[in-house]
């Protein structure tokens, strides 16, 4: 296969993105729903390429910048998929608020496409391209509701901190390019590789690496944009940065620390577990005195990322496996859960507190029932794909011989327990705040419906998924 | 022949699922048609099986029919073990069921439960013959505790009646104390043996003996006595033996019928088959036969002291039966597992005999149970009066009746005996025949002789039962006489019960006196020179006379000078005071106390609500963290930074 064909889904997608852009200056504003339907469109066009083009085993293109796997494939349909759950949650709360604008999905699309190029990147730049890529893309999409101030806040908050970030990061990798000579990822394994390769300026770069993963990741003390950004950005933002995201923090993850760096795998376990625990501890404990949603469930992220970086701690391919099964999981859960507060939400009023959950059952059975299975798998409880979720990567750091990790991430995922189950109390034994009765379209009623009854089918047959991951990665 | 086993015991429990669950559509007359129908079935194959096996000679039939269930090496199967000693049990069981499912009719005539009442005592048949015919342990445990809880569904019958809800609850309560006893000896067989199986686990019986057990530090122990001595608590539950016989006096708030099959003649002598059918265990732990005979001798006794006293005639025949229940261990003990099945056997008839003859005086009566308000029912209930008078003859061991035979053999057995604690145990019965005659022939004369105290207004309509109480009556009359008579020759000293029952050597009681056994008729003119507890049980019966028919007055004197003795009798000896006020009361306090300090204090206030509080405030200091300004933010990331690289720089 030729470079180009390797990377089809990423150049259907810049075109695509054009064509929307061209298409979207010449609609008038009431025929801006287009613009909706060629974005999702082009996702499906972009999942055909990817899995169209997909090559057997791992190849490189581009002088071994860029690589195609079915690894990344398989994740890149999955970033597809949620960024459609995203546009479809989206679009009447948008219209409602007069934010239907064609930069949301413009936007989106970009950050798509930056998280597309990280998934396949083969070299440290091809990475940062792709990190920046979609970090601007997301520093816009905070600022996209310009009339609100906290919006204008998160959003410059997050531009700082993700510059240092991105800083850090940058000088970790001309660290790693200094003492390799080499910014390609095979080149750097290989140099490591060597015995007795692992020196002093190594590990610094390493270290500021790990600054750069943990901030994309939200790991505490990387995490405070995190629930200020969470919380300023209208809740399809929100909706966005709290789910697809979280693919290109693993690939960023999994592309670096595990496969280039991987020798020194060593070095970085001890970095990540504490990392890990901190998160497991500030993400559960804090979430708990959380009287905002959103918050809530960014603190809930946080603590989710404790159990994410236990795959990686483990170092082996089951905890490879494990994180990416834990991740992919995640953004479904994500995707529903923000969805249900996007459900919540009527015109002039966001659905922003817990109290807004109270009674959802007297309102609306079927959609408390959702809620009731996106919170049960959050927090773990079985037959939920979220409960085997966190039991792949305990078993993960298990077999690694790391029990004290796994009894605190159990011990954690108990205290979390608490705060999903405070959600599910509200909505069956409490009485309604206001009962007027949910309105949404079909379409999201189903696709919500579907979200929800998806990890419960993923949580019966987890074998489906796991195999999947199996199979591709490691 | 495995089919007729199988069907001898699910077409009870056909029976009683469709008594049971169908009973409204099928009506009264479907109920007792179908469960008779089905009893009389098993009955009639279990006299077949008994021909076969013991006439016929049959093989011993042991194998198991279906597996439940294989854990490592654990098989755990439901199968059948017909030997000798099955036999007889299967058709005694099935035999006085039948007589009490065609007694149940008149009894229960008017009751509003009478199709559950079918069921349960149909559903009694299906677990008893499980029990009886189970060739390992788990079966053996599941009809155990299936007897158990149709027992405690039967005591409490009348649900609505307070004093029956608190007599079974006791009845389940004090089981659970033997069955817990039961249970841990057979854990110890499976953890010693590795089996359920009864072959396999009297296989190791030999070498069980010789291993020893630590359950108290420093204190070796015989692992065969203690797993003998936990099955003899299982024993001692469902037997009724002291002390925990507390139940079977208050499991008399049941009716009358299953007091009669349950209470005297099948479920309470459980306990007693179950240590004959362990003999090859218990033989070789004399420290367990010890404790089998002290235990059973003090029971005949004390309990026999017992039925003196009492004015509820259904209690005087449950004191009864308590005693007789004592005799059988006493046998157990003396290694003469023979007599004692033997006697379990004629008490069978002639025990339910006593109780449906008492049943039906209660029917008569309009269910008045006190004696004093009966007397001179002798000319308004002649068959009654007959086959009582049969009943009490058999029970007191009147020369030629089957009591007579089975008790004489049991007392013989008892003297001959060396077990540690036989000496003891032969006053005991010994003594025992006089109170047995007095006790029982003070109810005889109490009911049926002397002036009638009955109610007027129930006298003007006292008549006879109908056919259906008293042809179980007679039914149960014939062999009460007989039975004895005809098989004590071929059952104990014939070698009968050779293959199903163990006796070592030096043990072997039975076949001493079968040295000196020429035959019934001989056997019981020598009874007239030899024994003197023929003599005993006479003035027993004279006693009686004296006291209730010539000098009525009398007894009342007499309980007033012995003020004492006859209060710790009519308090039966403080046994439910004690369980009562020390053991219920104790546990509930230590239960609340616990409660209060251990569970809401410590468990729920501290560590749970206690942990949460400690949480809940870490949260809310921990969320102040979050301060909103953008250089705190920056700042934790490069104090993160900073860490980061400083933890390698130690590691370095």
């Amino acid at each position: 296969m030729i470079d180009l064909q390797l990377a089809a889904a990423e150049v259907f997608m810049v075109c695509a993105i054009c064509v929307v852009l061209l298409v979207d200056v010449w609609l008038p504003d009431e025929r801006r729903l287009l613009t909706f339907r060629l974005a999702l469109l082009s996702l499906v066009g972009a999942a055909v390429c990817s899995a169209y083009y997909l090559p057997n085993g791992s190849v490189t293109a581009f002088s071994e910048s860029f690589v195609t796997d079915p690894a990344s494939a398989v994740m890149k349909i999955f970033a597809y998929l949620i960024v459609g759950l995203v546009f479809i949650y989206s679009r009447d709360f948008l219209m409602r608020a007069g934010l239907f604008k064609g930069e949301f999905f413009i936007l989106a699309l970009f950050a798509l496409l930056g998280i597309m190029v990280m998934l396949s990147a083969h070299s440290m730049l091809t990475m940062y391209l792709g990190l920046e890529l979609l970090a601007l893309s997301q520093y816009a999409l905070v600022a996209f509701d310009r009339d609100s101030p906290i919006a204008a806040e998160s959003a410059m908050k997050y531009f700082v901190l993700g510059a240092i970030a991105s800083g850090t990061l940058l000088y970790g990798i001309s660290f790693i390019y200094g003492v390799t000579g080499t910014i390609q990822l095979g080149a750097i394994a290989a140099h490591f590789s060597q015995p007795g390769a692992i020196t002093v300026p190594a590990l610094l770069g390493l270290a500021f690496i790990i600054v750069g993963v943990a901030f994309k990741f939200g790991a505490v003390p990387f995490h405070m944009w995190l629930p200020d950004v969470y919380q300023g950005s209208s809740t399809p933002v929100t909706l966005f940065i709290g789910s697809v995201p979280k693919i290109a923090a693993f690939a960023l993850a999994w592309r670096i620390l595990s496969e280039s760096l991987g020798d020194m795998h060593g070095s970085w376990q001890t970095m990540l577990a504490v990392l890990c625990v901190l998160s497991l501890v500030i993400g559960n404990i804090v979430a708990i005195a959380q009287s905002n949603i959103k918050r809530m469930l960014a603190y809930s992220t946080i603590s989710h990322v404790g159990f994410i970086f236990m795959g990686f701690i483990a170092g082996t391919e089951d905890g490879l496996q494990a994180a990416m099964f834990y991740t992919l999981v995640y953004t479904l859960m994500a995707a529903a859960a923000f969805g249900m507060v996007i459900l919540l939400s009527r015109s002039g009023f966001d659905a922003e507190n817990l109290d807004d959950f109270k009674g959802l059952n007297a309102r609306s059975p079927w959609f408390a029932f959702v809620m009731l299975m996106v919170m049960f798998s959050m927090a773990g409880v079985p037959p939920f794909v979220g409960f085997y979720a966190k039991l792949v990567v305990l078993g993960s750091v298990l077999d690694a011989g790391l029990i004290w990790l796994a009894i605190t991430g159990v011990l954690l995922a108990v205290i979390g327990a608490f705060y999903y189950l405070r959600v599910v109390w509200f909505m069956y034994f409490v009485d309604p705040v206001d009962d007027s009765p949910l309105d949404a379209a079909l379409d999201f009623r189903v696709v919500i419906s579907a979200n929800g009854l998806g990890l419960l089918a993923l949580g019966l047959f987890p074998g489906v998924l796991l195999d999947l991951c199996a199979r591709v990665i490691g | 022949m495995e089919g007729i086993y199988l069907t001898i015991v699910l077409c009870p429990l056909a029976a009683s699922i469709v008594a049971g669950l169908f009973g409204r559509q099928i009506g009264r007359a479907g109920a007792h048609s179908i469960t008779i129908a089905a009893v009389a079935v098993s009955f009639l194959l279990s006299a077949y099986v008994l021909k076969a096996i013991a006439v016929d000679g049959a093989a011993t039939y042991n194998a198991a029919v279906y597996r439940w269930a294989a854990v490592g090496a654990l098989t755990m199967e439901v199968g059948f073990l017909v030997d000798h000693l099955t036999a007889l049990m299967m058709t005694v069981v099935t035999f006085v069921s039948l007589c009490v499912h065609v007694y149940t009719i008149g009894y229960m005539h008017d009751d509003d439960g009478y199709q559950r009442f079918f069921s349960y005592i149909s559903l009694f048949t299906f677990a008893m013959l499980m029990l009886v015919m189970s060739n390992n342990f788990l079966q053996l445990f599941f009809g155990w505790e299936a007897v158990g809880v149709v027992s405690y569904l039967l005591i409490g019958f009348w649900y609505k009646r307070d004093t029956a809800i608190f007599a079974n609850m006791k009845a389940f309560l004090v089981n659970r104390v033997g069955d817990f006893g039961f249970l841990l000896g057979i854990a110890a067989l499976l953890m010693y043996t590795g089996s359920l199986d009864y072959v396999q686990v009297f296989g190791h019986a030999e070498r069980l003996s010789g291993e020893s057990i630590e359950i108290v530090s420093g204190m070796q122990w015989s692992a065969l006595t203690v797993a003998c001595i936990c099955l003899f608590v299982g024993a001692m539950g469902k037997s009724a033996q002291m002390p925990l016989h507390v139940w079977l006096p208050d499991s008399m708030e049941g009716p009358t019928p299953i007091s009669a099959l349950i209470h005297a003649a099948t479920m309470v002598t459980a306990g007693i088959f179950m240590v004959a059918r362990m003999s090859p265990l218990f033989e070789h732990s004399v420290t367990a036969l010890s404790v089998v005979i002290v235990i059973g001798a003090t029971t005949a006794f004390l309990t026999g002291l017992l039925g003196l006293v009492q004015n509820d005639i259904k209690r005087v025949v449950a004191y009864s039966t308590l005693s007789q229940l004592g005799y059988m261990t006493v046998a157990l003990g003396a290694s003469a597992y023979a007599a004692g099945i033997f006697h379990l056997a004629t008490h069978a008839f002639f025990k339910a005999l006593l109780f449906l003859a008492a049943g039906s005086v209660i029917i008569a009566l309009h269910h008045e149970q006190d004696m004093r308000n009966m007397g001179g029912l002798r000319k308004y209930m002649p068959i009654t009066y007959w086959t009582s008078l049969i009943g009490s003859l058999a029970l007191i061991g009147f020369p030629g009746f089957s009591g007579f035979f089975s008790k004489d053999i049991l007392i013989e057995a008892v003297h001959a005996s060396t077990t540690p604690g036989a000496h003891f145990a032969y006053w005991c019965v010994l003594i025992g025949v006089f109170v047995t005659a007095l006790y029982s022939f003070r109810m005889f004369f109490l009911v049926f002789h002397g002036e009638e105290r009955i109610d007027p207004h129930v006298k003007s309509h006292l008549h006879e039962s109908p056919w259906v109480v008293t042809v179980p009556l007679i039914a149960l009359a014939i062999p009460s006489i007989v039975i004895g008579w005809l098989t004590v020759g071929p059952v104990l000293f014939g070698g009968f019960f050779d293959e199903a029952i163990f006796v070592l050597e030096e043990h072997d009681v039975v076949g001493e006196l079968g040295a000196e056994f020429h035959g019934s008729l001989a056997f019981v003119t020598h009874a007239f020179v030899a024994s003197p507890a023929l003599y005993l049980a006479a003035a027993g019966v004279l006693v009686a006379w004296f006291l209730y028919m010539y000098r009525p007055g009398l007894p009342g004197q007499i309980s007033e000078k012995i003020d004492v003795i006859h209060r710790l009798l009519v308090n039966k000896y403080y046994f439910d005071w004690f369980n009562e006020n020390v053991l219920a009361r104790g546990t509930r306090c230590l239960g609340g106390g616990l409660s209060r300090f251990g569970d809401q204090m410590v468990i729920d206030g501290g560590i749970v609500n206690g942990s949460a509080r400690v949480v809940a405030l870490l949260s809310i200091v921990v969320r102040n963290l979050q301060s909103g300004y953008l250089y705190h933010y920056a700042f934790a990331m490069i104090i993160g930074l900073a860490a980061l690289i400083g933890w390698l720089v130690v590691e370095l």
